[in-house]
C-alpha cells in the first residue's frame, strides 16, 4: 500500500505536500460556489417554469386503443382542428403504424392551439420542430400539449420515438394559415390540407 | 498469468471484441441516415443494427468491461487475488450465453425493438431472455465484489479501505439498483407476454421500471472513468491525489444522486403527473454535483504534477504534464468532451427546455459525446494502463495509443457537434432515412454528411485499438510492472465509518426511491384499465424504401 507517486526524477513526493488544512479550504470553497451556481439554475428552471407555464404533457388520462374508431373524441368525424367556444382551437390526433391520421391539419396563426393525440397500436412521438410541442404519445393515454404559432407557414411533424419498421415513413404535416383563411374552412379542409 | 488476470482479460476481450463489431454498425447507420448513397439501403436492417448496436454498446460491452476491471481492481488494490473466482466464471459464462442469445435474436430479425425495448412492441423471447440473462448475470460480479470488501475489512480491522477498492464496490451496488428496474419489466412484463402466459402489456408501468435503469446506468458505465480519474490518472502524471475524502464523497453521491432521477427521461410522458416530474428534475441538478467535485479534484492533482515536473505559473504546469502518457492524454480528451457533453445534459435534464430537444438528434449527439467520448476513451486508457500488467507484455507503442485517443476525440466531436445542431432543427433520432429533397429536411443534408466523416474517423481509431491491444497482447513477455494506484497527498490514516462502508448510503437510497418513485411506479395498479395489446416488430411492412 505504502508506494509512492513519482515524479520524473524518480523522487517519491513526501506526504503532505499540500497541507491538509489547505486542502480542506480549496475543497470547501469550490462545493459552496458549485452547489450556489447548481443552485442558482434550478432557480432559473422554477421561476421560468412558472412565469412562462411551461410544463411538460402530464395529463394523466387513460383511454382504451382498441375502441378509438367506434366511441369517445377520438371518433374519426371529430378529427383534426376543432374552434372550442372561446375561439381557441384544439386538434386531435390519432398516431399509427406508420402514420398520423390526419396527415396534415390547418391551424389558425396567433391562437391558442391545443393538440389532444393518442395511439391507436404502439408508442409513438410528436414534434414539431422550432416550437415547445413534443410529446410521447403512449397508447391507453392521452397526451395534450398547448402552443400558439406565430409565423404562417408549413412545419413538419414527425413521428420522433421508434415505433417499428416503418417509422421513417411517418411524417405528417402542419399549415399555419391565417386567421380568415381558417375561418373559412370547411372542417374537411380543416383535417386535410385539401385547399392547397 | 494468475488467475484474476485472466478473468479480466477474458472480460475485457468480449468487451473490445464486441466494442469493434458495434463501432462498424454505428458507421453504417449513419451513412444509411445521411444523404450520400449506402450499401445494404434497407430500412428494416437499419432499425436491427440500431438494436444491436444500442444493445451491444450499453448492456454488453460495459458490463463486460466494467467487471474485468472490478475483478482487475479488486485484485490489484487489496494485494491479494479475487476470492470466488469460480464464482466470477460462472458469472461469466451467464453473460456470455445472455449476450449469444440476445444477438442471435437480433441477427434472425425478431428483435428490432432497440436496446430501450419500447412496449408494446414485442420481439422474441429470446432477446428478452438473453438480456435477463446478461444483466443478471452481471449480479454474481456484483456480490464478488461486495464480498472482497466484507473480507478485507473484516481482516484489516479499522484500516481505511483503499480507495479504487471503495469505488469499485459503490459501483456494483449503483448498478444493482439501476438493474432492478428493467429486470422487473423483463421478468414482470416482457417475458409472461413473450412466452403468451398474459394478454395485455402495462407499457407505462415497464416504461417506467425501465426509467429506474435508464439514467443510473449511464453512472454505472461512467464509474469506472471516474475511478481512473481519481486513482490511475494522478499516478501517471507523476503527481499525487489532492484528496481521498473528496473521492470517497463524490462515489458515494453517484449512488445516492443517479438513481432517484430516471424520469427526466419521461418528462414528456403522458402517463406521469408534472409534480414528480420536477421532483425529479430537481433532484437531477444535484448528480452534477460531484461531477463538478471531481473536475476540481482532478486539475488540482495534475497541478501538483505539474508543477514538480517544473511548470510556472497560472496555467505553466498544464505544459509541463507528461502528454505523452496515454493515459494523461485521455483525461485532458475526457475533460474536453465531458464539459461540452455536461453543457447539453444540463438543458435535457430542465423541467421546461428539454422539449426543444426531447428525442431529437440533439439528445443521441449527448450520451455519444458524454458515454461514447469522455467515458470510452477513458475505458481504452484503462486498457493500455492494464494490458501490460496483466499479460506481462510491454504496450507495443504508446505513439499509436496516442494516435489513437485523438482520433477518436477529433472524430467524436466531429460526428457529435453536426448532431447537435439538426437537433435543434427538429431531426428526429433513430430514424433510418430522410427525404433530404423536402425542403424541410435540406438545410440538415449537408451537416450529417459531416457526421458521416466523423464516424468513418471513429472507425478507424477503434480498428487501431484493436490492432494495439492485439499485438501487445502476443509481444515479448517482460518483467510485468505491478499496479500502482495514486495516494493522496494526506494519506487517509482513519476515515469514518459513513466514508468506509455503504450501510448507511444504501438505507438513504431506498428512502430516496420510495420517495421519488413509490407514487409514480404505484399509481399504475389504480390507475384504471391502461393496459394495450402487443404488437410484434417483424419488419413485414416498409422494408425498402
Amino acid at each position: 500500500m505504502a508506494e509512492y507517486s513519482m515524479n520524473p526524477l524518480n523522487r517519491p513526493l513526501p506526504d503532505g505536500i499540500v497541507p491538509a488544512e489547505v486542502v480542506a479550504r480549496t475543497e470547501k470553497r469550490w462545493i459552496i460556489l458549485m452547489a450556489t451556481m447548481l443552485l442558482v439554475m434550478l432557480a432559473i428552471i422554477v421561476v421560468t417554469g412558472i412565469v412562462g407555464a411551461m410544463h411538460p404533457p402530464s395529463n394523466v388520462e387513460v383511454i382504451d386503443p382498441t375502441t378509438l374508431h367506434l366511441q369517445g373524441e377520438f371518433v374519426e368525424s371529430n378529427l383534426g382542428a376543432a374552434v372550442e367556444p372561446d375561439r381557441s382551437v384544439t386538434v386531435r390526433l390519432i398516431a399509427e403504424q406508420y402514420n398520423f391520421v390526419p396527415r396534415c391539419v390547418q391551424v389558425p396563426v396567433g391562437t391558442p392551439v391545443k393538440f389532444r393525440l393518442t395511439s391507436a397500436d404502439v408508442v409513438h412521438g410528436f414534434l414539431l420542430p422550432n416550437t415547445n410541442v413534443n410529446t410521447m404519445v403512449v397508447p391507453g393515454f392521452v397526451a395534450e400539449v398547448r402552443t400558439r404559432f406565430d409565423d404562417i407557414g408549413e412545419k413538419a411533424m414527425p413521428c420522433h420515438e421508434f415505433c417499428g419498421p416503418g417509422h421513417h415513413a411517418m411524417w405528417a404535416h402542419v399549415q399555419v394559415v391565417p386567421k380568415e383563411r381558417f375561418a373559412n374552412l370547411t372542417p374537411f379542409q380543416r383535417m386535410s390540407c385539401e385547399s392547397y | 498469468m494468475n488467475r484474476t488476470s485472466l478473468l479480466a482479460i477474458f472480460h475485457y476481450w468480449v468487451a473490445f471484441a464486441t466494442f469493434l463489431v458495434a463501432v462498424l454498425l454505428g458507421a453504417w447507420q449513419m451513412l444509411m441516415r445521411s444523404p450520400l448513397p449506402s450499401p445494404l439501403d434497407d430500412a428494416a436492417l437499419y432499425y436491427g443494427s440500431v438494436t444491436l448496436h444500442g444493445t451491444a454498446m450499453a448492456y454488453v460491452v460495459t458490463t463486460f468491461f466494467t467487471m474485468g476491471f472490478g475483478y482487475a481492481v479488486a485484485a490489484t488494490s487489496l494485494g491479494r487475488p479475487i476470492r470466488g473466482a469460480a464464482a466470477a466464471w460462472i458469472g461469466f459464462a451467464i453473460c456470455l450465453v445472455g449476450t449469444l442469445m440476445a444477438v442471435g435474436a437480433i441477427l434472425s430479425g425478431q428483435a428490432s425493438v432497440l436496446y430501450t425495448f419500447y412496449p408494446p412492441l414485442l420481439a422474441t423471447g429470446w432477446y428478452y431472455g438473453g438480456a435477463f440473462l446478461l444483466i443478471a448475470g452481471s449480479m454474481i460480479w456484483v456480490v464478488l465484489m461486495i464480498l472482497n470488501l466484507r473480507d478485507w475489512k473484516r481482516d484489516n480491522p479499522g484500516l481505511p479501505v483503499p480507495l479504487p477498492m471503495f469505488a469499485i464496490t459503490a459501483t456494483a451496488m449503483l448498478w444493482a439498483w439501476a438493474a432492478s428496474g428493467v429486470l422487473l419489466e423483463l421478468a414482470g412484463i416482457l417475458l409472461p407476454r413473450a412466452f403468451g402466459w398474459s394478454d395485455l402489456i402495462d407499457a407505462a408501468l415497464a416504461r417506467t421500471l425501465f426509467s429506474v435503469t435508464l439514467h443510473a446506468i449511464v453512472y454505472f458505465w461512467l464509474m469506472p472513468a471516474y475511478i481512473a480519474f481519481y486513482t490511475l490518472v494522478p499516478q501517471a502524471a507523476g503527481g499525487r491525489l489532492y484528496s481521498d475524502t473528496m473521492g470517497r464523497l463524490t462515489f458515494i453521491m453517484f449512488l445516492v444522486f443517479s438513481l432517484p432521477v430516471g424520469m427526466h427521461h419521461l418528462f414528456m410522458d403522458p402517463e406521469h403527473g408534472s409534480g414528480f416530474k420536477f421532483l425529479q428534475s430537481a433532484l437531477t441538478f444535484l448528480v452534477a454535483l460531484p461531477t463538478l467535485l471531481t473536475v476540481f479534484s482532478i486539475c488540482a492533482s495534475l497541478e501538483i504534477a505539474g508543477r514538480i515536473r517544473g511548470g510556472r505559473g497560472l496555467f505553466g504546469w498544464i505544459r509541463a504534464l507528461p502528454w505523452g502518457e496515454p493515459m494523461v492524454l485521455a483525461v485532458g480528451l475526457s475533460l474536453v468532451m465531458l464539459g461540452l457533453g455536461g453543457f447539453g445534459g444540463l438543458i435535457n435534464m430542465s423541467y421546461a427546455m428539454n422539449s426543444m430537444i426531447h428525442n431529437t438528434s440533439w439528445v443521441t449527439a449527448h450520451f455519444h459525446l458524454i458515454f461514447g467520448g469522455a467515458v470510452v476513451i477513458m475505458y481504452f486508457a484503462i486498457a493500455y494502463e492494464m494490458w501490460p500488467r496483466i499479460t506481462g507484455r510491454p504496450l507495443v507503442s504508446k505513439r499509436s495509443a496516442r494516435l489513437q485517443l485523438w482520433l477518436w476525440f477529433w472524430g467524436m466531436l466531429i460526428t457529435t457537434v453536426p448532431w447537435h445542431i439538426t437537433g435543434l432543427m427538429g431531426q428526429p433520432r433513430r430514424v433510418a432515412t430522410f427525404d433530404y429533397t423536402d425542403p424541410l429536411n435540406a438545410p440538415m443534408g449537408p451537416l450529417v454528411i459531416i457526421s458521416v466523416a466523423g464516424g468513418v474517423i471513429l472507425l478507424s481509431s477503434a480498428i487501431l485499438l484493436i490492432v494495439i491491444l492485439i499485438r501487445s497482447h502476443f509481444g515479448e513477455r517482460t518483467a510485468g510492472e505491478p499496479m500502482h494506484y495514486a495516494l493522496a497527498v494526506n494519506p487517509p490514516v482513519r476515515v469514518p465509518p459513513a466514508l468506509n462502508g455503504f450501510g448507511l448510503w444504501n438505507s438513504i437510497v431506498l428512502v430516496l426511491m420510495i420517495l421519488a418513485y413509490g407514487y409514480p411506479i404505484g399509481q399504475f395498479f389504480f390507475l384504471k384499465q391502461h393496459s394495450v395489446p402487443a404488437v410484434t416488430s417483424l419488419p413485414e411492412v416498409g422494408g425498402r424504401r
